[in-house]
């Protein structure tokens, strides 16, 4: 009897809730531009992968002898077909700088006096790169890109000057050992697939976190949340039957985020649907009971926004979502490993990407649930302080 | 016996005493007021007898239930129309009712029919599917009554129900109170800033101010306070009315209070026999020249001026009024 009334208490706020939601034409924009604009966001701003294209380099070849033009041709030739670079000429190390300097290149690659020679002599010929170091993104992937295309090319030139030894294989002579990349599951592998889940389950919960205190503080203040609390009703009820409405807001939102994510960047689901909004699901209640003290202590709606944001935004970046936690220092790891959020992406990412089932994440499941049954049973109470201030 | 029991009901926030041991009660049935100027702490009493604040200190009990521990119990017996309109302007009128009624579990059916009785009874049935953020303030509030009644209350709360209404909404408004009062035998407790309001609607009026009751009882009873004492009430108009004209007139013996109501305009409370005359002599001596004089009933707004001291506007308005006040007839104790 209880229960089912708070079960139709619950649904009749929701729906309520829902209404008001759909019928604002402006908050259904900011509903639908918020996912676009994340993806958009992480998608063209953050590198989607390693290899970039038309980084623009200055090219200073300072030798005169036949190795350093043979380099460049190779250089040139692979160029063509990666279209990393545009190639510039420049005269000396100074001018590279100076062109740096002012913005006109992104790097430079700086063929040493006598390359050539040193090769002869059986010395080793030395080549420097310069980088731009106020852009570390772009420098990162110069030195990759180049390192990979020197390393080439010295397989190359090794392999001429063992050629007069007959081996059957010069390579296998002069790298000794192949290896190759696999993941787990079949196909490539990029940045955004490993991205996509954290960024779903960000966008689903920041929609809540955020919604869930406005949505709370905006009735308080207009007066409305008098007329469900002078009424017989449980206080949970209130609580979640808002928390259903935002929910559903915020599984729209995580709905577009995904169908973005595969229509724009190829992003493939491994994975049970089912099962990623179960834990969707989980990870807005694991939340639920921080966001209602938060809205308890507010003063008003702008408080709660503010502070929800505040915690929010370091919660985004501690919980995995741009960077694996594996990358960060140790401390930053424990405190990493006490959001919950962490929990539902690699949740999230273990399903999406490597299309693992619910025994393979029952941790990140019992850790979500223990969270939110937690969280809820304290904000209960400070709740039902607060609203009879 | 039920109906409304307060006892030393005290209210601080911080430092600040919004209500100060209060104590009153109402009888089933009763149309009892609460009258005091903004701030004086009617909300706040209305808040706590509604469960929706918790006393700092004393008890109060609502159909015979404890505000604080059968808050339960209190909820289902009891209606509000609070200061802010319960409504969401998004949702039609019917989407309103329908939620609210859905909230106290009355079956789908029986909502639908008393949704249908409510609306015929306010006249706006034709307005059922409209959004109510496109009605007037005055259909709003009329909404925003009959969803306190959905759930037949025992006891209505009504927190400033005529507030920022038209005229028209309001007679309308005051009607409704008076029928749902006699033909459903809602006790009810409304709060007021409007003496006028109190004096028609309430059989018994508290005076309330700075969070104490100055006064309680009956509007007849609350005016005889002042005709008893065979007062005078004089309106003149002065047009070149001065500073020390009102300080002449405010030092007389027989004057209670002087009050300024515009640049010519000014109302003076005096007491005995021949106040009429000494007043007419002092403002002659003055060289004032009176171009008309009134003689008023005593309203509300007399008694509340002659109890508190000052006026019942004076925390409400924002325009500085000149307000001067001797000689306080000795204050009504609550019982
Ligand atoms: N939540 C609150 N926090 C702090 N002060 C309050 C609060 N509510 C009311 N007050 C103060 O208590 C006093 C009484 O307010 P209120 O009960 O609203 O008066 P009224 O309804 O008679 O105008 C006012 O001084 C008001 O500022
Ligand atoms: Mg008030």
């Amino acid at each position: 009897m209880g229960v089912k009334n708070v079960i139709s208490h619950i649904l009749i706020i929701a729906w309520k809730d829902l209404i008001e939601l759909f019928r604002n034409k402006m908050a259904l924009a900011m509903l639908m531009l918020m996912p676009i604009f994340m993806m958009a966001m992480a998608g063209f701003i953050f590198p989607s992968s390693t290899s970039m294209s038309n980084i623009s380099v200055a090219l200073v070849n300072e030798d005169k002898g036949s190795a350093s033009s043979m380099f460049i041709d190779v250089l040139e030739r692979i160029n063509n077909s990666t279209e990393m670079m545009v190639l510039t000429n420049a005269s000396s190390f100074d001018e590279v700088r100076n062109m740096i300097q002012r913005g006109d290149v992104e790097g430079g690659i700086v063929i040493t006096r006598n390359f050539s020679l040193n090769l002869m002599t059986g010395e080793q010929g030395s080549i420097i790169i310069v980088t731009d170091q106020s852009n570390p993104q772009i420098s990162i992937a110069l030195q990759t890109g180049l390192k990979a295309v020197f390393d080439q090319m010295g397989t190359v030139l090794a392999q001429k000057n063992v050629e007069p030894l007959n081996a059957t294989n010069s390579l296998a002579v002069v790298k000794p050992y192949h290896v190759e990349t696999q993941g787990a599951i079949p196909g490539t592998f990029n940045y955004f697939d490993f991205m996509a889940p954290g960024l779903m389950a960000m966008t689903v919960m920041m929609s809540v976190m955020t919604g869930l205190p406005a949505a709370i503080s905006h009735e308080r203040e207009v007066g409305t949340l008098d007329g469900m609390m002078v009424a017989p009703i449980r206080r949970l009820g209130i609580i979640l039957g808002k928390t259903l409405a935002q929910t559903v807001r915020g599984l729209l939102q995580g709905i577009l985020t995904l169908i973005l994510a595969i229509a724009l960047f190829g992003v493939v689901i491994h994975g049970s649907i089912l099962l990623i909004f179960a834990l969707l699901f989980l990870g807005v209640f694991s939340f639920v009971g921080l966001g209602v003290v938060i809205t308890s202590f507010a003063k008003d709606q702008e408080t709660a926004m503010m502070v929800m944001m505040t915690l929010m935004f370091p919660m985004m970046f501690l919980s995995g979502v741009f960077f694996p936690i594996q990358q960060m220092p140790w401390y930053m790891q424990s405190i990493s490993k006490a959001l919950p959020l962490t929990y539902a992406i690699t949740a999230l990412r273990k399903v999406m990407v490597l299309g693992a089932d619910l025994s393979a994440i029952s941790l990140e499941v019992a850790v979500l649930i223990g969270f939110g049954t937690v969280m809820t049973l304290i904000a209960l109470p400070v709740f039902r302080r607060a609203m009879t201030k | 016996m039920h109906g409304i029991e307060v006892n030393n009901l005290t209210k601080r926030f911080g430092t600040l005493v919004a209500v100060d041991h209060v104590s009153f009660s109402v009888e089933e049935g009763e149309i009892f007021g609460l009258l005091g100027p903004n701030g004086a702490g009617k909300t706040t009493i209305i808040r706590m007898l509604s469960t929706l604040t918790r006393p700092t200190e004393g008890t109060a009990s609502v159909g015979g239930y404890d505000v604080v521990k059968e808050d339960g119990k209190v909820r289902e017996l009891i209606g509000l129309v609070s200061e802010k309109m319960i409504l969401y302007d998004r949702l039609t009128a019917k989407e309103n009712l329908w939620f609210f009624g859905r909230l106290y579990n009355i079956p789908g059916e029986l909502l639908n029919k008393k949704i249908d009785e409510l609306l015929k009874l306010v006249k706006l049935t034709k307005w059922k599917n409209s959004q109510v953020g496109t009605f007037s303030t005055g259909m709003r509030q009329r909404i925003n009554v009959i969803r306190a009644m959905l759930n037949m209350p025992e006891i209505l709360f009504l927190d400033e129900p005529t507030l920022g209404l038209d005229p028209q909404s309001s007679v309308e408004i005051r009607e409704f109170i008076r029928k749902i009062n006699r033909e459903n035998k809602v006790t009810i407790i409304l709060t007021t800033h409007m003496m006028a309001e109190a004096d028609m609607l309430c059989d018994r009026i508290g005076i309330i101010d700075y969070g104490k009751i100055a006064a309680l009882d009956t509007p007849i009873n609350l005016k005889k306070l002042i005709s008893g004492a065979d007062s005078t009430i004089l309106e003149l108009e002065i047009p070149n009315l001065t500073t020390d004209m009102i300080h002449s007139i405010q030092s007389l013996k027989c004057v209670s209070s002087v009050s300024q109501n515009n640049s010519t305009r000014i109302k003076v409370n005096a007491n005995g026999d021949d106040a009429f005359d000494t007043i007419i002599d002092a403002i002659r001596a003055n060289k004032g020249k009176i171009i008309s004089v009134k003689t008023l009933e005593p309203t509300l707004e007399d008694v509340f001026l002659q109890i508190t001291g000052h006026e019942v506007r004076d925390k409400a308005d924002q325009k500085i009024k000149m307000k001067m006040h001797r000689h306080h007839m000795p204050k009504t104790r609550v019982r």
